[in-house]
């Protein structure tokens, strides 16, 4: 019984922690004052000012668009490296493997200023694609070693039988290889858009003039303080997250029960 | 599921790009850089469509931010609004225009007080848009007189109710100012004292914090903090308890200007922008939005009389008198980084 209670206490403090400050965040949201120090009564005016602020609205916008077009493209490249290097002989394969692991142990300034300095070197004016190639970049190798151990898993065979019985090797990949390495691709796609929307380093030293991720917008606030409009944000995007988690889980669990009914009655 | 799921990935890809890409061409584009939440955002607008030039606005945190990225190059900014030392600092290492003030005629309006000051002494290079002091913020109930003197910051009976700032230029500047020094003073003798004086008031500081200290002092978590001027105002207004004293050894005022980087393309562009600042309504609109003191005689009219006549934002001659603008330290600046790492790990 006690171990119970232990049990259960412990993980009502792990997640209490976790979701305290998002929950004081989301509190201080409807705080009709500007400090966290008073509470001033319930308003909206925050979520009413942060929909006609421009700057926060638009660096919203970069920051999805960013994270979207960077992990779609770091997932594709980064997919077809790992069949190549998959693909390798021994040696060339640690040095690859080694060149990958580089820049993700790399520190992200370390990586930002020297990204920066490349472009300029080549003249290239820093801006949306300055931001756009910087990201794609540093999200190729965790597509890479989120995707290769799938890989590795996979059996030759397979796609060796898909061929025998007359599938192309475009069909073959399309309908044997790609369903088994999905669930690699998958969590190699949501890290590189969660690693890409969290950036800050490297954002910071390759963005142009007017073009600015929402980590730039809030960190910029530091001096003047955090504007309660960014708790609105917040409070948001964690709100929308959540609910796609929530219809995600549901979606799964509805079609993993039709798989079972199924075999069911084919048995 | 899978295949849905990668098509609409790839139309809100297309979109995205679409979207990118056609952005309004022969529009003349201003690059502006600013502190961060240091406009009424409606004043760009007006701009826009008063003069038909696109604003691309961003933000920075600290002057030093600022620097590295116009310094680096390649991000091609035509409006800068940093502070004095950092103007100074850019002048000297010729990153700055001359400035055509026959192009910004509201320059008329700026307090002649503000002219001629020591980071741009011919008014060639920077048009002031915001000031300030730095002094000491108390709580009227928790600290029994009227602090005069810096000195109060060492009184033992307000120990663990003090909160100084983390910031090396300030906290020094501040003690130099306490020993009777100037704070751009360069002489290590001085410095060594302003260093010993900082690891003897260390018990005594509650926390050296940054953009915390205004929740602090509204909530009455300590009796005395050093902050500026600006904050001090909005501190006021959450809670009239407390109250802003400039001591009489003198302090730090301190000036956010307007400035335009070699480089740019649009120099008279960037003049019309300077100019539409220092417009009597606009000034008045963001001195109103962000709470800072205006340099603009006729927007500071405009303000409401509690406070313009109060001495929080808007000092007396007398109360300025002792008040430095910092310079730019050059060499020494380092000295005062060693310092200041050796009074926080003291």
């Amino acid at each position: 019984m006690v171990k119970y209670f232990l049990k259960r206490g412990y993980l009502f403090l792990l997640y209490a922690f976790l979701y305290a400050p998002i929950i004081v965040l989301a509190f201080y949201s409807f705080n009709s004052s500007r400090s966290r120090g008073t509470w001033d009564g319930f308003s909206l005016k925050w979520y009413i000012q942060m929909f006609q602020d421009r700057q926060i609205l638009t660096s919203l916008y970069y920051s999805l668009v960013i994270g979207i077009i960077s992990s779609v493209v770091a997932t594709i490249i980064g997919t077809m490296a790992a069949f190549g290097i998959n693909n390798m002989k021994t040696l060339p394969r640690t040095t690859v493997m080694n060149l990958t692991y580089l820049p993700v142990l790399n520190p992200d300034i370390v990586t930002g200023i020297s990204f920066m300095l490349l472009f300029i070197f080549i003249r290239l004016k820093l801006g949306f694609i300055t931001l756009l190639l910087s990201h794609i970049t540093f999200n190729i190798p965790y597509v890479i070693l989120s995707v290769l151990p799938r890989i590795k898993q996979l059996d030759k065979n397979m796609y060796e039988a898909a061929l025998d019985l007359g599938a192309t090797p475009a069909v073959a990949f399309r309908k044997v290889v790609l369903p088994e390495i999905m669930p690699g691709v998958i969590t190699g796609l949501l890290l590189a858009f969660t690693l890409s929307l969290d950036d800050f380093v490297i954002s910071f030293f390759n963005t142009g003039s007017g073009v600015s991720t929402l980590s730039i917008t809030i960190y910029s606030m530091a001096r003047r303080g955090i504007n309660p409009k960014i708790n609105a944000l917040s409070t948001l995007m964690f709100v929308s997250i959540l609910t796609l988690l929530v219809i995600i889980n549901l979606m799964m669990s509805r079609q993993k029960n039709s798989k079972e009914k199924e075999s069911k009655e084919v048995l | 599921m899978k295949k849905g799921f990668f098509r609409i990935l790839m139309v809100v890809l297309c979109i995205s790009v679409l979207a990118v890409g056609c952005g309004k061409k022969n529009q003349v584009e201003l690059n502006v850089y600013n502190w961060g939440d240091y406009i009424d955002e409606s004043v760009l607008q007006e701009f826009e469509k008063k003069y038909n030039i696109k604003i691309n606005y961003d933000t920075f945190t600290t002057n030093e931010d600022m620097y590295v990225k116009v310094k680096a190059g390649g991000s091609h900014y035509d409006i800068l609004i940093p502070s004095d030392y950092m103007i100074k600092r850019m002048i000297d290492e010729g990153m700055l225009e001359k400035l055509d003030m026959s192009n910004i005629p509201n320059y008329k309006y700026i307090d002649s007080k503000f002219k001629n000051l020591e980071y741009d002494p011919n008014n060639e290079y920077s048009v002031p848009y915001m000031w300030g002091t730095v002094g000491i913020l108390y709580n009227k109930k928790m600290v029994s007189e009227k602090p005069t003197s810096w000195k109060v910051l060492w009184d033992k009976k307000y120990a663990k109710q003090i909160l100084m700032m983390d910031s090396q230029r300030d906290s020094i500047g501040i003690t130099l100012k306490m020993l009777g020094y100037s704070l751009n003073s360069k002489n290590p003798d001085e410095l060594e004292q302003a260093k010993q004086a900082l690891i003897e008031q260390k018990p005594l500081v509650l926390a050296y914090v940054v953009d915390e200290v205004k929740d602090k002092m509204i909530a009455g978590e300590a009796a005395l903090a050093v902050v500026w001027s600006g904050d001090a105002v909005y501190c006021i207004r959450e809670n009239p308890d407390l109250d802003y004293v400039i001591p009489e050894e003198g302090s730090n005022l301190w000036f956010d200007a307007i400035v335009i980087p070699k480089g740019t393309q649009h120099k008279k562009e960037a003049e019309m922008f300077i100019n539409f600042l220092c417009e009597t309504d606009i000034a008045y609109r963001n001195a109103d939005y962000i709470g800072y003191s205006s340099p603009h005689t006729e927007a500071v009219k405009r303000l409401p009389k509690e406070i313009t006549s109060s001495r929080h934002a808007y000092p007396q001659e007398e109360d300025l008198k002792k008040c430095e603008v910092f310079v730019d330290l050059g060499s020494v600046l380092k000295e005062f980084d060693r310092i200041w790492t050796e009074v926080k790990s003291h």
